[in-house]
């Protein structure tokens, strides 16, 4: 209770009422969020379900068109699914890759950059130059490797069973060293601080200084680059999606469904793509605006008087 | 009955690139309970490093090269790492200039104080709390039970180095080393400060070292001196003794640039020059350049501390016995 109280006092939320642009784009992301998550419940079809989608119904234009049928609001696709409920599950699947993708890659980047950070000399030499090394590989290399030897080895339909952590994983592994590089050049900068000396003095094992003290005094950063690297691994996952390394057509995301409608387009059927395009810049467009407002207000350089 | 603590010949050196460095080069004095020990110098004499020196936390590149801490009978330079963590924050507390610096702006005060206890008593959460705010009343801190889940930065300074100093109590600690404790602190605060730490000496049977450039704070607490110079011991004895009466020119000088004696409209005496840096120490007598009373035999021999009216006070000057 006291916390929650000290929440509402605080400047962090006294700016936030105070920024139109970041009001607007934190209520549009949650709102997505929260209706992406209740698809099952708002969707009037279930993508997933194929006794309800009939090719008959393929590629009908949205409701207001003279072709329009008026059971499907925005249409349908070239699969004859209702493309309203399938843009609500497929950016469900693209929430839970980009927020998936992010968790992985700050606990690794994190721990990478705490250990590089505290301990330096050699072993940070080592980990900062694997981190390099990672940094260098384009992920569409990463991910063509992966898929590839995944698909080999465990055969094309378990590969569309596991797409999802496998996305999460690949995202993950491409991003981890933006966040090593963040929290390491935290770590330096607080390292040397008296409270890490008293609290060696105190006799607190290393352990405890690392995470107990020093991680929480990294983490604004941290914080900030976690918004854009939502956007970021929202993004990837189209991309990979769309070039057909993602998720395949079955499991609908924002980017399998621009890529489905893509080869429609110069056909007539523009709503296949343009309405999981749009909602695709929205998304991202609202998480960095808010992640600015973020930097903006977090960064005591930046305090606008 | 042996000493509270005992630093004998203690020499340490950092070791640079272009060579050794001799930041303590062989000092030695003794603490026992409840006594007060104040340790004063210019900057860059090598008061913090003996103090760093005694809980084993020189930063690299420095190291014990010579000599011997003992407390209470232990040998502390020769245990290992793990134990000589067990004595740090236990046995000895240390205490540092600025409390702005030495609490973690993120932590509210109870978890940095439960945490001390944590790591030496075999306690539960509720009994950590029940001693931190034992410790913080014993500081007189009005109200202990609300600061205790404050930040540190809802307290004021003169607060929150008195939170500094009940962290340094949790584990009723044989011995408290207080780096300049006072020097980030305005004068009306710094009273307050010294006179708790001197009173918590008496109370919780401690032993302290007080390590400071204020000649002023240390003549209030303090009942010994070791004046230091260059990584030396230069002149030690009883309090009274050194302020009414210092034998070394150093320590006259010192004592000489306090305000207070002097004529209206008259400038402050000092000691003129600097103090030497430690890669060039001149030959002999490294005070020689400042001193207006040196002669030959100081550029040539290094003096060595002897007695001087009595046991008690020894001065490493050709001329003070004269």
């Amino acid at each position: 209770m006291k916390t929650w109280q000290r929440f509402i006092d605080s400047y962090f939320l006294y700016s936030f009422k105070r920024d139109p642009v970041a009001v607007t784009s934190f209520s549009i992301f949650v709102f997505l969020v929260v209706i992406s998550f209740m698809a099952p419940v708002i969707a009037p079809y279930s993508p997933y379900d194929t006794s309800t989608i009939d090719i008959m119904d393929s590629e009908i234009p949205p409701q207001w068109m003279e072709e329009g049928d008026e059971r499907f609001f925005l249409g349908t696709d070239n699969m004859g699914r209702d493309l309203f409920s399938t843009l609500l599950y497929g950016l469900r699947t693209s929430v839970v890759i980009g927020i998936g993708a992010v968790l992985f890659q700050a606990l690794l980047g994190i721990m990478v950059g705490l250990t590089a950070g505290y301990l330096g000399g050699r072993i940070d030499a080592f980990l900062m130059r694997i981190a390099d090394i990672q940094f260098s590989i384009p992920y569409l290399m990463v991910a063509i490797i992966t898929s590839a030897v995944f698909q080999i080895a465990f055969g094309v339909g378990r590969f569309e069973e596991l797409a999802l952590p496998l996305l999460v994983i690949i995202i993950g592994i491409s991003e981890w060293p933006k966040y090593a590089r963040t929290v390491r050049a935290s770590v330096l900068g607080e390292k040397n601080k008296e409270y890490v000396e008293a609290a060696r003095v105190i006799g607190l094992n290393r352990r405890l200084i690392v995470y107990r003290h020093i991680l929480p005094n990294t983490l604004t950063p941290v914080l900030v680059i976690s918004t854009i690297q939502v956007a970021q691994a929202v993004m990837s996952e189209a991309a990979l999606s769309f070039l057909g390394l993602g998720m395949p057509i079955t499991k609908p995301s924002l980017g399998s469904l621009i890529n489905a409608g893509f080869e429609y387009v110069f056909s007539g059927s523009w709503w296949i793509t343009l309405f999981p395009g749009s909602l695709l810049v929205t998304f991202t467009l609202v998480i960095i605006l808010f992640g600015d407002w973020l930097r903006d207000v977090l960064n005591p350089k930046l305090y606008k008087g | 009955m042996g000493h509270l603590l005992e630093v004998k010949d203690l020499e340490v050196t950092f070791a640079l690139r272009f060579g050794d460095l001799t930041a303590i080069d062989g000092i030695s004095f003794t603490l026992d309970k409840k006594e007060k020990l104040g340790l004063v110098g210019e900057s860059g004499a090598g008061k913090s490093v003996t103090g760093f020196s005694i809980i084993n936390l020189i930063s690299k590149p420095g190291y014990i090269s010579g000599g011997s801490v003992m407390l209470d009978g232990v040998k502390l330079n020769d245990l290992a790492d793990d134990e000589m963590r067990k004595i740090r924050g236990d046995k000895i507390s240390m205490i540092f200039q600025d409390p702005m610096m030495t609490l973690n702006p993120v932590l509210t005060i109870c978890t940095q104080m439960t945490e001390t206890v944590h790591a030496h008593r075999n306690v539960t959460k509720s009994e950590a709390i029940d001693i931190a705010l034992d410790k913080l009343k014993k500081v007189y801190i009005p109200s202990p039970e609300k600061r205790l889940f404050q930040y540190p930065h809802e307290c004021s300074g003169g607060m929150r180095q008195r939170i500094v100093v009940a962290i340094a109590l949790l584990t009723n600690p044989a011995l408290i080393i207080a780096d300049e404790p006072t020097t980030a602190l305005d004068v009306t605060i710094q009273a307050g400060i010294t006179d708790l730490l001197s009173e918590l000496c008496e109370t919780e049977d401690m032993g302290l070292i007080l390590i400071t450039h204020d000649l002023a704070v240390i003549s209030q607490v303090t009942e010994k001196i070791a004046v230091m110079y260059a990584g030396k011991i230069i002149e030690t004895g009883r309090t009274e003794d050194i302020i009414k009466n210092p034998r070394h020119p150093y320590t006259k000088g010192l004592i000489g640039s306090l305000p207070g004696g002097q004529q209206m409209g008259k400038r402050l005496t000092q000691i003129k020059g600097m103090m030497p840096t430690l890669t060039d120490i001149p030959e002999g007598c490294a005070f020689h350049p400042r001193c207006d009373i040196g002669e030959q035999i100081c550029r040539e021999t290094t003096p060595l501390l002897k007695s001087v009216d009595g046991e008690k006070r020894l001065v490493a000057c050709h001329m003070a016995g004269v």
